[in-house]
Order: C-alpha cells, then sequence, then structure tokens
C-alpha cells in the first residue's frame, strides 16, 4: 500500500507569523513532486509540516485511505516516511557506515542488534550512492558533497514509501546531481513517492510534478511538462527567469540581470 | 562487509584495556598510604595492615573509581543529550545547587551538630549536597519548560549555576566559619569514602547505565539532529528528560560523596572518542570506565604526591583533565594547519 500525500486546509504559524495558509494539495504516489519557489515562501516549512515535524492546523493525511500521521505509533510513521533535512548539524564522529544504520532504526526493536535485512539495506543504499568504499571513515574527514551523499544513503535505508528532502542536491556535483535524479527515478520504478524541496528550477523541471508556493500560499500545482507550469513560475519570480525547452528537458535562465550584476 | 559487531569487539578490547587499567589503579591504591607505599600482598602478612588496606585505602581507592564512573557515564550522557563536546555533568546546574546544599548545611548545622535534630545528621554534607544537586536541576528544567529546547535548556542552566553560587558565596561570607570546608568540597577528595558510600554509588552507577542502555540510540539519532531524529520514530522530548534525569541522578550520586571533582565528566567521554568512533550503547559506558580510571588514578597521586599530606583530588584531575584537553586541541590545530 503505497502512500500519497493530501492536505487539507493546512496552515503553519511560526513565532507568530503565519508561514502556510490553507493549503490544499495532493500529491500523487509513485510520483516525483517538487516544490519551488522564492525565498521566503514555506518551502521547507511544507515539507516539515508534511512529515509531520511541526504543529499545524488543518489535516495531513497520508495513504489512498487518508490516514492521519498523528494516529500512527512513532515506529510505523517512521516506516511510512523517510526525511531528508536541510544543513542539520550532524556529529562529525560518527563513522559512515553507523550513520546510514540509523535509517534502520525503525525497523529495529529497542534493544536488537542489526539483521541480515539491515545489513543489506545499509550495503544497497550505500552502494547507490558510491559511498560503499569509504564506508569507515568519519563524517568529518568527508566532503560537503560526500556527507551529502552519506545522508541521502541514510534516508534511503529506511526503505520507506514515502521520502521527503529538504535541498537534497546541496553541495552536489554535476554527476552526483545525475546521480541522485538517477537514484529518484529507481526509487520512483519502485512505487516509492518523492517530495522534494529544490531551489534550483532547471533541476527542479525534471520532476513530474511541481508545487509552487508564494507566500505561504499554493500559487499552482501541475505537471513540470505543462506550459502553463512554467508561466506560473516565471510570475512567481517576477519574470526574472524563463524556461526554455532543451532537448527533452526544460531549462531556466536568468533574464534582465540587474546593471549591477 | 563490515560487520556490525565490529565496533562492539572494539569497545570490548577498550573495556578490557580500561578494566586492566583500574584493576593496576586499585592496587596501587591499595599500596599508597601516609607513610608512603607499601606492598599490598602485606595485608596477609601482617595484621596490622588488614585494617588500614581493607577499612580505608581499598574503600576509597574503588569509591574514587565509582564516583569518577559516575561522571564519565554522565559527561557521555550529557555531550549526547545536547549534542555539544563540551557539555559537562554540572551544565545544569548540579554543581552549584551542591555546593549551595552542603553550605546551607554547615551554615544551619556544622557549627553545633550536637544541638541539631537527629534527621539532620542522617541526612548528612552527602545528602544536603546530594538533595541539593537535584533541586537545581529541578529549577532549570522547570525554569527552561522542559527539554524540548536546547538552547532555552542551557540558559537556564547557566542562570541556575550563576544565581546558586552567588547564593552559596553571600552564605560564606556570612558563616566564614563554613569557608574551610566549603573549599575542601568544592577542590573534591575521596578521602571520607567507606564501603557504604561505594554500596550507594554502585547501585547509582548500576542504575545509570542499565537507564541510559535503551536510550542510546536515542543519543545516536541525536547526532543526526532533532528532526531526523524525530523522523525516525524516536520519542525525542520524553527520551531527552529521562537522559536528564539520569545524567542529574548520576552527577549528584558522584557529587555528594567526592565533591566538586572538575574535568572529569567532560575529559572521559572526549578520550573515548579519540580511541575510536562507536555507537553510544558502547561510548556511554567505555566514557564511564575512563572517567572512573581518571579519578582513582588522580586519587592515587593526590595521596602520593606530598604524602602523608593529602592533595585535594580536584586538582590533580584539573590538571590530567585539562592536560589532555590542551593536548587535543594542540593536536587538532597541528592537524588544521597541516591542512
Amino acid at each position: 500500500m503505497n502512500p500519497s500525500l493530501q492536505t487539507r486546509d493546512l496552515c503553519v504559524s511560526l513565532g507568530g507569523r503565519q508561514v502556510l495558509r490553507h493549503l490544499d494539495l495532493r500529491i500523487a504516489q509513485g510520483r516525483w513532486t517538487c516544490i519551488v519557489g522564492p525565498n521566503g515562501a514555506g518551502k521547507s516549512t511544507l515539507l516539515r509540516a508534511l512529515a509531520g515535524l511541526l504543529p499545524y492546523q488543518g489535516q495531513v493525511l497520508w495513504q489512498e485511505q487518508g490516514v492521519r500521521p498523528a494516529e500512527l505509533t512513532g515506529p510505523q510513521r517512521a516506516r511510512q516516511l523517510a526525511w531528508l533535512g536541510q544543513a542539520e548539524p550532524v556529529s562529525e564522529d560518527l563513522c559512515v557506515f553507523d550513520l546510514v544504520m540509523l535509517g534502520r532504526l525503525p525497523h529495529q526493536g529497542w534493544l536488537a542488534v542489526p539483521s541480515v535485512q539491515d545489513l543489506q539495506a545499509v550495503e544497497s543504499a550505500l552502494r547507490a550512492v558510491h559511498a560503499w568504499d569509504w564506508r569507515d571513515r568519519l563524517l568529518g574527514q568527508l566532503s560537503g558533497g560526500e556527507r551529502q551523499r552519506v545522508l541521502l544513503a541514510r534516508a534511503m535505508s529506511v526503505q520507506a514509501p514515502l521520502m521527503l528532502m529538504d535541498e537534497p542536491l546541496s553541495h552536489l556535483d554535476p554527476p552526483h546531481q545525475a546521480d541522485w535524479l538517477a537514484q529518484v527515478q529507481a526509487l520512483k520504478a519502485r512505487g516509492v513517492t518523492v517530495v522534494s524541496v529544490l531551489h534550483e528550477i532547471s533541476l527542479a523541471l525534471q520532476a513530474d510534478e511541481i508545487v509552487l508556493l508564494m507566500d505561504g500560499r499554493l500559487v499552482h500545482h501541475g505537471p513540470s511538462a505543462q506550459a502553463q507550469t512554467h508561466r506560473a513560475i516565471e510570475a512567481a519570480f517576477d519574470q526574472r527567469l524563463a524556461i526554455h525547452a532543451l532537448g527533452p528537458h526544460w531549462v531556466a535562465l536568468l533574464v534582465n540581470p540587474p546593471a549591477s550584476l | 562487509m563490515r560487520s556490525a559487531g565490529r565496533s562492539g569487539r572494539t569497545a570490548a578490547r577498550l573495556g578490557l584495556w580500561m578494566l586492566l587499567v583500574a584493576a593496576l589503579g586499585l592496587t596501587m591504591g591499595a599500596a599508597a598510604g601516609s607513610t608512603g607505599w607499601q606492598a599490598p600482598w602485606r595485608v596477609w602478612q601482617d595484621p596490622t595492615v588488614w585494617p588500614i588496606v581493607v577499612e580505608i585505602r581499598l574503600p576509597r581507592s574503588v569509591g574514587a573509581w565509582l564516583a569518577g564512573a559516575l561522571l564519565g557515564l554522565a559527561g557521555a550522557v550529557a555531550q549526547g543529550v545536547f549534542r555539544n563536546p563540551l557539555a559537562d555533568p554540572f551544565l545544569l546546574g548540579s554543581a552549584s545547587g551542591a555546593s549551595l546544599g552542603v553550605c546551607l548545611y554547615l551554615s544551619l548545622f556544622g557549627a553545633s551538630l550536637a544541638l541539631a535534630w537527629p534527621w539532620t545528621v542522617q541526612l548528612g554534607m552527602t545528602g544536603a549536597a546530594f538533595v541539593g544537586a537535584l533541586a537545581a536541576v529541578l529549577i532549570t528544567l522547570t525554569l527552561s519548560r522542559g527539554v524540548q529546547h536546547t538552547l532555552r535548556l542551557l540558559l537556564a542552566g547557566v542562570i541556575v549555576g550563576v544565581t546558586l553560587g552567588a547564593v552559596t558565596s553571600w552564605l560564606s561570607l556570612l558563616r566564614p566559619e563554613v569557608l574551610r570546608t566549603m573549599q575542601g568540597f568544592m577542590l573534591g577528595s575521596a578521602a571520607w569514602l567507606d564501603w557504604a558510600a561505594c554500596l550507594q554509588m554502585a547501585l547509582a552507577l548500576l542504575a545509570g547505565l542499565i537507564l541510559s542502555w535503551p536510550l542510546a540510540r536515542l543519543l545516536d539519532a541525536l547526532s543526526l539532529g532533532e528532526n531526523t531524529a524525530r523522523s525516525l520514530g524516536l520519542p525525542v522530548e520524553a527520551g531527552r528528560l529521562f537522559l536528564v534525569l539520569v545524567l542529574a541522578l548520576a552527577t549528584a550520586a558522584a557529587v555528594a560523596k567526592v565533591g566538586l571533582v572538575a574535568f572529569v565528566g567532560l575529559a572521559a567521554p572526549h578520550a573515548v572518542r579519540a580511541v575510536a568512533s562507536l555507537p553510544h550503547r558502547h561510548r556511554v559506558p567505555l566514557s564511564a570506565c575512563v572517567g572512573g580510571n581518571l579519578l582513582l588514578l588522580a586519587d592515587v597521586l593526590a595521596r602520593s604526591l606530598m604524602a602523608p599530606q593529602d592533595l585535594p583530588v580536584g586538582l590533580l584531575t584539573a590538571a590530567l583533565g585539562g592536560g589532555y584537553l590542551l593536548l587535543r586541541l594542540s593536536r587538532q590545530q597541528g592537524g588544521e594547519a597541516a591542512a
């Protein structure tokens, strides 16, 4: 039973300021949906609310049947949803293997040792991000890009049917961005629903669906290939970027750079 | 393939080394006395040595190890809970609370203990320190409104520490006759330890190890950030509160018996981390072993360096622990310069 995500009249206030306003969303299962929008639009807040990491008003429902995350136990929730946060402080003295193994916590009893399935899941995730060869290194010994790949492997090792990622491509060089895109395709092929926040519009346009936010409101939700979606993105960024076709893909290029630049 | 048991084998190896050092330290502790060094096996040959070794030196050494182990455990838990390698067991105001407890006890009953009510005699200085340390942590938790916000918790700990410290200083000024005893408490000493104190600390250590064991995975997950730990289905708030209580109990149990011994709780987890990257289920008990050995060796030195004079053990732990951290700092700076 693969989950999809749904919000009904979702509102989030942080520090007395309303960050998300009355969002009604429906995210299809087995698809990659990308949340985009200008700075301060509420993208990361939406992702955290979807993950149940923030208090919110309204409803967040998982799965077709409309299960509320609050109705599930902690481990049940964790097995349904994998989370990769943005710039969360991580201890430098964790070794790569042990860190990725933490993704298996929802599958383990409180005092249980890792099972064969846990070991296989960790190895598979580390191989997928090409990090298996340095599994014994400490996180503090890795570059920013290597560290990001390890954190991605940690999220993948949960093997959840729903994966939420906030800026997963930060610090990744172009070849590893391409690897990440391939990973998302592989996850989709297994029926995993992927929701990510990306600030790089050209990469976001490779998703199946785009959710466009502005000032905490849903401005547009549609397929990334749709011209209407492109026009909405251009408008949200004050026509300071233009989306063009490039082969089977689209790229967002800056237009009218200010004279000071 | 890297076996998941590898960290277990590393921890077992380190634990074995720690136990060997502890055995050596206890032998030295039994041999070191005010009259200099004596062979511990003389206890079987000379009946006059028996009570000295078994009733005085051995409980003091075992007690020093147990108090150090409690501080090492508390330090490892504090650094894991607060995700801060500079966190130490006294961070939540327990040291100031214990000092105030002792100062109040001495001010109220110290000068005329014979006239005091019987229950105060039973409670004693160690009881006052224990109650003071726990009360300070509870005040900190109340001020920070729980453990949800790390920064708020740390700030509340600083506020409680400074305020209770100021009250202690004021009381000491009002009653100058307690100053000397207070200084002794604040520098720490294992000289008063007996087998009853050892039993109490052993029970506290056992409880701390048993209670922190199932929450070691929460400490591991917290090293990925609080949001990620929550997303892994772990009870972050309840678990942190529980761990803070374990930390408070372990610290209070140690402080009540040996006073404010500096640096052990800070240096012991650092030493374990310097040797191997281990998950908390191994890191916490190993930090306890290192803390125990550190305080035991410091106590042996405190007894022997200027025998028959007994140096405050806090001076030695400050020198040993501080020197070790300084060494790590210089190595780190050397590494950065080379990079």
